[in-house]
């Protein structure tokens, strides 16, 4: 087994009720490395991760933390990791420090052993004197940002976070996307995390796996996978007959592979600057009526978009699909 | 902060079965006073129930044969106190709030999980006896047993209280249902009405003399009552002692059953 993995995963399924939720998964995460697992509502992220941190059984297939089985050696499993699940756990009758108090305790961490990590993890996660407060006067940032103290005070190797933005408004997002380098940036932890936000895998993550029904689609850093789409994209919105337009655009020279999808066509090229002129000019002469003509790089919901044939979730307010 | 000094260095190590029971247990005793709402109606329906009954039907007693209605009516008002009281309502949001999970991703001993709980409610079932005991004190009541006889009293009433809250504990595990475990309470009724509440088994006839003979809460309360009124009576404190391990050994099983399936990776 290769010692330099944090995480590996083999042939990892999941059947509920004779749906497969997990679907085979392979994994191979490196120790320090901040791995993103992206796919929509439904793909199975979080099912993966409940079968990661030993909530859940796989069907079938095994998986593999800093060494230990999630089959025979859960507990050691438990003592490697720090968990935020998907919804915010917490105990709103406690105070912030209550709670995390508990958890080290709950690790077999002496009183000073906490107070030190909870000295820390008062700086680390800027929760400052919210800690002696109760919890439900929290605000949702706050205990997103409790929850992932929580989850480090018994300083884990490897950290799994469950959405660790959802819900959470772009100034505390960016909070959050700040705290979870700094770990890993200052401590070395493996991250693990899920997410349905392109931006957030975009910006955070050094490695990614997309996942879409349970499977592994694609895999490999941002830009690889961006650069496996193209240098560059230029999208067409229109409401004519796509199939003509696209007949018109095989006439323009320089235009690489062209995609349509629904009312948007998508050409690939390796320096679009270069021909989107040529293509304005065709389009306009051929009368075609163009809603939109946009220039940019390629982003991961194009790679989703490849590997799937469909888009993340349209409503997606995290990511900008246009530049 | 340097690395030292974060704790940088610390390293997580299971904390060992009672560690983890005095950890809930600790967390489930804070909790009480910050939810005052859950204990008031546990201290005032006992209190109430002794004003209305003594109130009522002590005039009448003696033709039952019961020379002290006040002492008969106290262990009614304790069983009133102790039934139903538990953590079972947080244990149900622990549940729906994610909580609990988080729990299980820690290295806690599984039964530690719920025996904490019912360590603490074993401490507030002492500290809400006492009330109703102290007003029993104030209006006449006198123990003929003395101290040690109001220790065990008070010894039977935290076991009752305790093996009862098996049965919410077990409907909270199996169904993370707040109002499906509110209706525990409910199925405590008809055993605590069709027993010797108000009258003694010899006054009793019928069906109900035959449904209190079977009834554990009618031996719980004469194992109350002799501590009170007729000395070490070991047959009737046998029989109480024997109520709630039978009453235990079915609401223990159901509720450790649910907690294996809850804590189940399936």
């Amino acid at each position: 087994m290769d010692t330099d993995l944090a995480i590996r995963a083999s042939g990892l399924t999941r059947v509920f009720d004779k749906k497969v939720a997990v679907d085979n998964v392979d994994l191979a995460i490196k120790q320090g490395e901040i791995y993103g697992f992206l796919g929509p509502n439904g793909a199975g992220k979080s099912t993966t991760i409940r079968m990661l941190v030993t909530l859940l059984s796989p069907t079938n297939g095994n998986a593999w933390v800093m060494g230990h089985s999630i089959h025979d050696d859960a507990t050691k499993v438990r003592l490697s990791i720090g968990v935020a699940l998907q919804d915010v756990a917490l105990d709103e009758q406690q105070t912030g420090a209550e709670l995390v108090r508990l958890q080290g305790r709950l690790y077999g961490l002496s009183s000073e052993e906490v107070s030190r990590r909870l000295a820390y993890l008062r700086e680390i996660i800027d929760i400052g004197d919210a800690l002696d407060r109760r919890i439900k006067t929290y605000s949702g940032g706050m205990k997103r940002r409790l929850d992932l103290a929580a989850a480090l005070v018994h300083n884990p190797t490897v950290l799994f976070l469950d959405e660790p933005t959802a819900g959470l408004d772009p100034v505390s997002r960016m909070r959050v996307w700040e705290e979870i380098r700094k770990l890993n940036k200052e401590l070395g932890v493996t991250i693990f995390l899920t997410t349905q936000y392109l931006e957030e895998a975009d910006h955070l993550v050094d490695r990614v796996g997309i996942i879409s029904q349970g499977r592994i689609v694609a895999e490999g850093t941002p830009a690889e996978l961006k650069r496996k789409i193209g240098e560059d994209l230029v999208i067409i919105q229109t409401q004519n007959d796509v199939e003509s337009v696209v007949a018109e655009l095989r006439n323009v020279p320089k235009v690489g592979r062209i995609e349509a999808r629904g009312k948007e066509i998508a050409i690939a090229s390796a320096d679009g600057s270069k021909i989107i002129g040529s293509v304005a000019v065709a389009l306009h002469q051929a009368g075609i009526q163009v809603e939109q003509l946009t220039l940019r790089t390629p982003n991961l919901d194009d790679v989703f978009l490849e590997v799937t044939g469909n888009r993340m979730q349209k409503n997606n307010n995290h990511q900008g699909v246009k530049p | 902060m340097s690395k030292e000094s974060s704790g940088y260095a610390i390293q997580a190590r299971p904390a060992g079965f009672l560690h983890d029971l005095l950890s809930v247990a600790g967390r489930a005793v804070r909790a009480i006073p910050r939810e005052p709402e859950n204990l008031i109606p546990a201290l005032l329906i006992p209190l109430f129930f002794f004003a209305v009954n003594v109130g009522a039907l002590e005039g009448v007693s003696s033709f039952t044969g019961v020379t002290d209605y006040k002492a008969f009516q106290l262990p009614v008002a304790i069983i009133f106190a102790v039934t139903g009281v538990s953590r079972a309502l947080a244990l149900v949001t622990d549940i729906t709030s994610g909580y609990f999970d988080r729990l299980l991703v820690s290295p806690i001993n599984r039964w530690a999980l719920l025996l904490g709980l019912m360590m603490a409610d074993f401490a507030l079932v002492l500290a809400l006896s006492l009330p109703v005991l102290l007003l029993g004190l104030i209006v006449g009541v006198r123990f003929v047993t003395g101290i040690l006889g109001v220790s065990v009293f008070l010894l039977l009433s935290g076991l009752w209280g305790l093996v009862y809250s098996g049965f919410p504990y077990a409907i909270a595990l199996r169904t993370g249902n707040p109002a499906a475990v509110n209706t525990s309470f409910l199925l405590f009724l008809p055993f605590v009405f069709l027993t010797t509440v108000f009258l003694p088994m010899e006054a009793l006839s019928g069906w109900l003399a035959t449904f209190a003979s079977y009834n554990p809460i009618t031996y719980v309360l004469a194992g109350l009552r002799v501590l009170i009124t007729d000395g070490w009576v070991i047959a009737d404190l046998v029989y109480a002692f024997g109520a709630i391990v039978v009453v235990g050994s079915v609401s223990f099983s159901l509720a450790f059953t649910a907690l294996r399936q809850r804590v189940k990776r399936n």
